[in-house]
């Protein structure tokens, strides 16, 4: 919020100055309320534990993270082209493989890759759109760089958080909102549903049908598929309400089925069609993949774009970008030693302390190494670990991450935070809402912003700076 | 609508009937208790009867002593059917169909089973009860108030109409069937005056006592009080009532979907068949009878509605 010289930094000039003239037992009733409304409009995720769920609130925290326009241009120009790339690799890879043939990837890291699905090979989705939907996760590591954490090409989550911190934010303090020209997030689950419109399946036949397909209840995202059905004016479906019908998938509603033109699904590759993936899934749909072929329907996103948010692929980003645009990537990817590498994995061993490990294939944060935070021992383990498979893991340096104030009990107080802006695909436009999900690591030192190990959020502001 | 949509709003407020009825048993047992010295457990038994709950109460539990028996109803976790889990299972079914009903529809579901779960995290000592009771009554009153105020008059509204209604019908003819040696011990009582208690007790359970004290001052009869819950048209308990707003809101489904429904020939049917019934005739040719031909009429329209909207399949 504050430059080195502690005056308010230009982003956060108006906000600043509004701030100081409050009162502090002011803003923590402030932050009660936040809780209380989120916790009346249910906005929970669930926890399982061994006798009954138990529904918890995603902390919220009332500072917003707030960027210029300036900084938004430059930034969606980067995430722009980044996306344009992914879906071109994902073109490419399920085709004619020239990047392969180019000598600028391995081939290995697509045939050994379970994200890699064989049945897309020589198949073009609707529109050529392959991520319909993608989450970048960014962080900041000076005043004007921000580095790619992670791309999330699969079925990227917290969009709901994004709206509804808005909603909450505007609730709490609509002065701010009166005085401050904040970008409007609010359209993003319209354009969904207009870019999801724009890329109906062949036998579709008029208004496009577009549905949601869950897990279910139990799904710890729930709330934003049932949320995001809603605000799309949406059926909300799961695998047991869908039937195939006349060589079309159909839902079962009160005057019978209804063929679906697409299907947002919330639901991962291996689950989606019992015949072709895991055969044990219940929470599929028998025989998808084949109407999805035959242009009967469209999959968003499309099965296989999980290979482009690889842990293992991230690494060659940066070659992606080129190869494809033949631009200079826009933005930066944080520094990688790929263990697989006989180099990089003795410089990774001999660094350990000082750097974060990840596994390829996880998600969230799990089978992951924080270096400066762990103990000796994990440290040991870990070192086992990337000896017995270095092909299983990637290394890179703990980033100086910006870090941003949260209102904590004793005022203000700084913290990680990472940036995770929506970006919608359509044949002919790609759309990104300004602002995004921030995330921010709540416990202080922290590096790890996942809601599942002490992460909480806060709202996102991309503000008119002239 | 997806089917599974139109079920799960359909049982959302079969769930809410259910509770607010528990609800208003348990006021109406407690009254007797603090009213009468004598005939307590009976009271509490034909309570439990009512629900459909004495032989699995009874199954656990030695007497009826009222705390054991109100914290059965509430919130005992032997008993499936507590208020609790009913409540649990409204919001559950509200949370499901996000898409079909109103933002505050659902936080008026949400806001209610967050009160309801606070206030019934521990047993309910005796003197807090009236305002726990009170406080159900209030939440699932504001949800009433949200549906009423906000929902689409769709398809959507007519399925939760519809089942509030078969429910209601429902345990309105069950109260009626486990009291009515109250009402009726021989057809040689019609007319003659009740005991005092215990046709308040009926009228009081129902949300009955005012309305029936307006229409009827001074006369508590059986033939009166029969007439009033099963054919009088202007009390929302009747079940003439709960059938004038079934055929309403399944003539509007057919209508509006333009397709013939058998539930609503059925639902019509049992409407038409209000008109040529008394109650002198009703409890002539036997009230038990009657309730249990009816209960079995009512269970069969809630199937006729399930399968012709594919709640299920």
């Amino acid at each position: 919020m504050l430059n080195e010289d502690g005056s308010p930094r230009a982003a956060y000039a108006a906000y600043h100055k509004w701030f100081a003239e409050q009162d502090s037992t002011h803003l923590k009733q402030k932050a009660r309320d936040a809780e209380e409304f989120f916790r009346r409009t249910g906005i929970t995720f669930a926890v399982y534990g061994e006798d009954e769920a138990e529904e918890r609130l995603i902390p919220f925290d009332i500072i917003p993270r707030i960027v210029t326009s300036r900084e938004w241009t430059k930034l969606s120009r980067g995430i722009e082209q980044r996306v344009r790339a992914i879906n071109a690799f994902l073109q490419d890879i399920y085709h004619r493989q020239e990047i392969v043939r180019a000598g600028r990837l391995p081939v290995e890291l697509l045939e050994k890759n379970d994200a890699f699905v064989s049945q897309m090979i020589g198949f073009t989705p609707p529109g050529g759109v392959y991520t319909h939907i993608v989450g970048i996760d960014l962080v900041r590591t000076g005043p004007d760089d921000f580095v790619v954490l992670e791309d999330n090409a699969r079925t990227p989550s917290g969009v709901s958080y994004m709206l509804e911190n808005r909603e909450t934010m505007m609730n709490m303090f609509p002065e701010l909102f009166s005085n401050i020209r904040i970008r409007n997030v609010s359209d993003y689950p319209k354009n969904l549903r207009a870019s999801l419109s724009r890329v109906a399946p062949p036998a579709c036949k008029g208004d496009p049908v577009v549905a949601v397909l869950t897990p279910g209840i139990h799904n710890s995202a729930y709330f934003e598929h049932a949320f995001l059905a809603d605000q799309m004016g949406a059926e909300l479906v799961e695998g047991h309400d869908i039937r195939i019908v006349d060589g079309r998938v159909a839902m079962r509603t009160t005057r019978g089925y209804q063929p679906i033109d697409v299907l947002y699904r919330r639901l991962d590759d291996d689950y989606l069609d019992p015949l072709i993936f895991r055969s044990d899934s219940v929470l599929g749909i028998p025989g998808i993949f084949d109407l999805y072929r035959a242009g009967r329907i469209t999959i968003a996103n499309a099965p296989g774009t999980g290979i482009a948010d690889d842990k293992a692929i991230y690494s060659y980003m940066p070659d992606i970008v080129e190869f494809y645009t033949g631009e200079k990537p826009i933005l930066k990817n944080v520094d990688t030693w790929r263990c697989s590498e006989k180099d990089s994995l003795a410089y990774v061993l001999d660094h350990l302390p000082e750097l974060v490990v990840k596994e390829v294939h996880g998600s969230g944060g799990y089978g992951m190494l924080v270096g400066p935070a762990a103990s000796k021992r994990e440290l040991a383990d870990f070192r086992a670990k990337l000896i017995a498979k270095p092909a299983n893991y990637i290394a890179q340096p703990t980033l100086a991450l910006s870090t941003i104030p949260i209102f904590a009990n004793s005022g203000l107080a700084p913290r990680h935070v990472d940036l995770r802006p929506f970006v919608l695909v359509s044949p002919d436009k790609i759309d990104i809402t300004p602002g995004g999900l921030t995330r921010v690591a709540l416990r202080k030192g922290s590096l790890v912003v996942n809601s599942s190990q002490g992460g909480g959020t806060k709202d996102s502001w991309v503000i008119d700076d002239d | 609508m997806l089917g599974k949509t139109a079920s799960g709003i359909f049982w959302l407020f079969r769930y809410l009937e259910r509770a607010e009825n528990i609800a208003r048993l348990i006021e109406t047992g407690h009254r007797f208790t603090l009213t009468r010295n004598s005939g307590r457990q009976d009271e509490w038994r034909s309570i439990l009867a009512a629900l459909g709950m004495d032989a699995a109460y009874r199954a656990t539990h030695q007497d009826y002593n009222a705390a054991q028996v109100v914290d059965y109803l509430l919130r005992d976790k032997r008993n499936a059917g507590n208020l609790r889990n009913l409540i649990d299972s409204a919001r559950q079914n509200a949370r499901t169909t996000r898409t079909a009903i109103t933002r505050e529809l659902w936080e008026a579901v949400n806001e209610c089973w967050i009160c309801v779960n606070d206030a019934l995290k521990r047993q309910v000592r005796e003197a807090d009860l009236p305002a726990t009771i009170d406080l159900i009554e209030r939440q699932t009153a504001m949800v009433r108030g949200a549906l009423e105020n906000t929902m689409l008059r769709n398809d959507g509204y007519n399925f939760s109409r519809v089942g509030n209604f078969i429910e209601r019908a429902d345990s309105m003819a069950r109260l009626l069937d486990v009291k009515y040696y109250v009402l009726l011990p021989s057809v040689s009582f019609v007319g003659s005056s009740l005991d005092n208690i215990q046709w308040e007790t009926i009228l009081r359970s129902t949300s009955a006592y005012s309305a029936y004290r307006w229409l009827y001052p001074g006369r508590a009869s059986a033939l009166g009080i029969a007439e009033f819950l099963i054919l009088d048209r202007r009390f929302p308990r009747s079940l003439a009532f709960c059938y004038g707003k079934l055929t309403d809101n399944l003539r509007h489904l057919a209508m509006s979907y333009g397709a013939q429904s058998a539930s609503l020939a059925e639902a019509e049917r049992i409407y038409a068949s209000f008109a040529s019934l008394t109650a002198a005739s009703i409890l002539e040719d036997g009230l038990h009878e009657f309730l249990i031909e009816f209960l079995s009429q009512n269970r069969n329209l809630a199937q006729l509605v399930e399968q012709e909207y594919r709640f299920n399949s």
